[in-house]
């Protein structure tokens, strides 16, 4: 063995290392990994499905005022309503508890990997760089599945309650109507659910990876789940 | 001159749990020789993990230094930390600690990933050393397709990667059976003797006491005594006749 009398610095890994380890630890754990995504899917799903569906009934009621349509269920009370700003506000907040918890739960599984990998010379900076890329691509694909099946609830209900007339006056570009309330369009609305549910997921998985790769391996070792 | 690989001063260790203080090693003061095979032995609980994680810059202690190779370690930058526990050692644990998203050679390679080795190299190298531990045929299995001795094997190997100076040990043997274990003993003997590598083992499995060149005797934080191979000698005849 050779004698080195002091210790040279860890490099950093090329990128492509890291996407590597990142995709191929997404693909073996693929079952979980699906649960860990379904959780951020759901989350979306809810929240678009409620904002959506708050979009079809504004942008229905605007048409109800020109062409007059009367036999809306709410046409005495025009624009978003208090009740429809509170159920929004809480769809989004179920949804960033669940995202959040169901990438707690996924990273707290892996302490032990994560002292592992410091064992065999990872840097912190790596540790939280792989989760921050697997929670990324698993936040986008989530929140994007989530966001369509949303925005379909959206629209099946829509057919229910308006029939046809749903697809001739559809929201789907953003509108301001000059007496009426502002309208996201649902095709920004399902940007913003994929933007948000990434968001959520990167924040929700590597701030308690950043937490794991900061302890003496010894610890991150022991935690038993 | 001996050549000094691993030497404490004075390490203490102690786990805050709420307002308890628990003082898991009480001053432990230990020079561990290059080349040498020592077994750190003593009843659950003694401290020898502890001391583990301390020769191997896995926990910081509470007090008392740790040098190896004359680098006291309390000194090293966070990158020249990872850069040590990529290069100097390589740890085996009672319980495997493989990566289970990783295949055996997966496994071997990711130490060499960090030390930043190229695919060619690195890949070649894997399915040498799993050759060498005998698990030529098993390369592309998951670590749940494994059986714990094979886990061991894959363990073995992957902390050869970056052909270390040391080998940390943790009970290597203790999820065993006697003969696998064995085996695994054998195996780390081997690096032992053949390679020149150090071995630092915690052990409270007699069998090790043969292969040993020197045994720390842990009991209660403190080391207790520290005996020879001659002296061990002996003792392993008794230890035979049980
Ligand atoms: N992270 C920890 N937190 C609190 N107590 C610990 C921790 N690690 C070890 N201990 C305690 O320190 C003592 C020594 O433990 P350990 O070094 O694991 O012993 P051994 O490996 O000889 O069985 C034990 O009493 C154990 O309960
Ligand atoms: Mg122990």
């Amino acid at each position: 063995m050779d004698q080195r009398t002091s210790i040279e610095e860890q490099i950093d890994l090329p990128f492509v290392e890291s996407l590597k380890i990142s995709f191929q630890s997404l693909k073996i754990r693929f079952g979980r990994s699906i649960i860990t995504t379904a959780g951020i899917t759901l989350g979306i799903a809810f929240l678009v499905s409620v904002w959506a569906n708050n979009e079809i009934d504004l942008a229905l009621q605007e048409s109800g005022r020109s062409s007059a349509i009367t036999n809306l269920d709410e046409a005495s009370e025009q624009g978003i309503s208090t009740k429809d700003i509170w159920l929004i506000i809480m769809s989004l907040i179920v949804c960033v508890v669940g995202i959040a918890n169901s990438m707690l739960m996924a990273v707290t599984e892996r302490f032990r990997e994560i002292g592992t990998m410091k064992c065999l010379g990872a840097l912190d900076g790596f540790v939280v760089r792989l989760f921050l890329l697997e929670s990324g691509f698993q936040g986008f694909a989530g929140a994007l599945i989530g966001a369509l099946i949303g925005t379909l609830g959206a629209v099946l209900l829509g057919l229910k309650n308006y029939g046809m007339d749903l697809f001739f006056y559809f929201p789907l570009f953003p509108a301001n109507p000059e007496n009426g309330s502002f309208q996201v369009g649902v095709l920004l609305l399902i940007l913003i659910g994929c933007f948000l549910g990434m968001i959520l997921a990167i924040v929700g998985s590597s701030f308690p990876a950043w937490r794991a790769a900061k302890l003496p391996p010894a610890e991150a070792m022991r935690t038993e789940v | 001159m001996p050549d000094i690989v691993v030497k404490t001063e004075d390490v203490v260790k102690e786990y805050r749990m709420g307002s308890n203080v628990l003082r898991a090693l009480d001053g432990i003061n230990i020079e561990i020789l290059r080349g040498e095979y020592i077994s750190l032995m003593g009843p659950s609980g003694s401290g020898k993990s502890t001391l583990f994680n301390m020769i191997g810059a896995l926990d910081r202690p509470t007090k008392g230094q740790v040098y190896i190779d004359g680098q006291n370690m309390s000194n090293l930058s966070q990158r020249q930390i990872a850069a040590f526990r990529c290069h100097r050692v390589g740890y085996i644990f009672q319980s495997y600690n493989l990566l289970n998203v990783r295949t055996a050679h997966g496994n071997v390679t990711l130490p060499m990933i960090f030390a930043g080795i190229p695919d060619k190299d690195r890949n070649k190298k894997a399915e040498e050393l799993l050759d060498k531990v005998g698990l030529g045929d098993r390369m592309y299995h998951l670590p749940d397709e494994l059986s714990g001795g094979q886990r061991q094997r894959v363990a073995i190997a992957r902390a050869l990667a970056n052909d270390p100076s040391i080998i940390l040990a943790d009970e290597p043997t203790a999820n065993l059976d006697t003969i696998t274990g064995r085996e695994i003993i054998d195996l780390i003997k081997q690096l032992n003797t053949e390679d020149g590598v150090t071995v630092i083992s915690a052990t409270h499995d007699l069998k090790m006491l043969d292969v040993s060149d020197r045994i720390v005797d842990i009991r209660d934080g403190l080391v207790e005594r520290i005996r020879n191979r001659d002296e061990i000698e002996i003792e392993v005849g008794d230890v035979g006749g049980e």
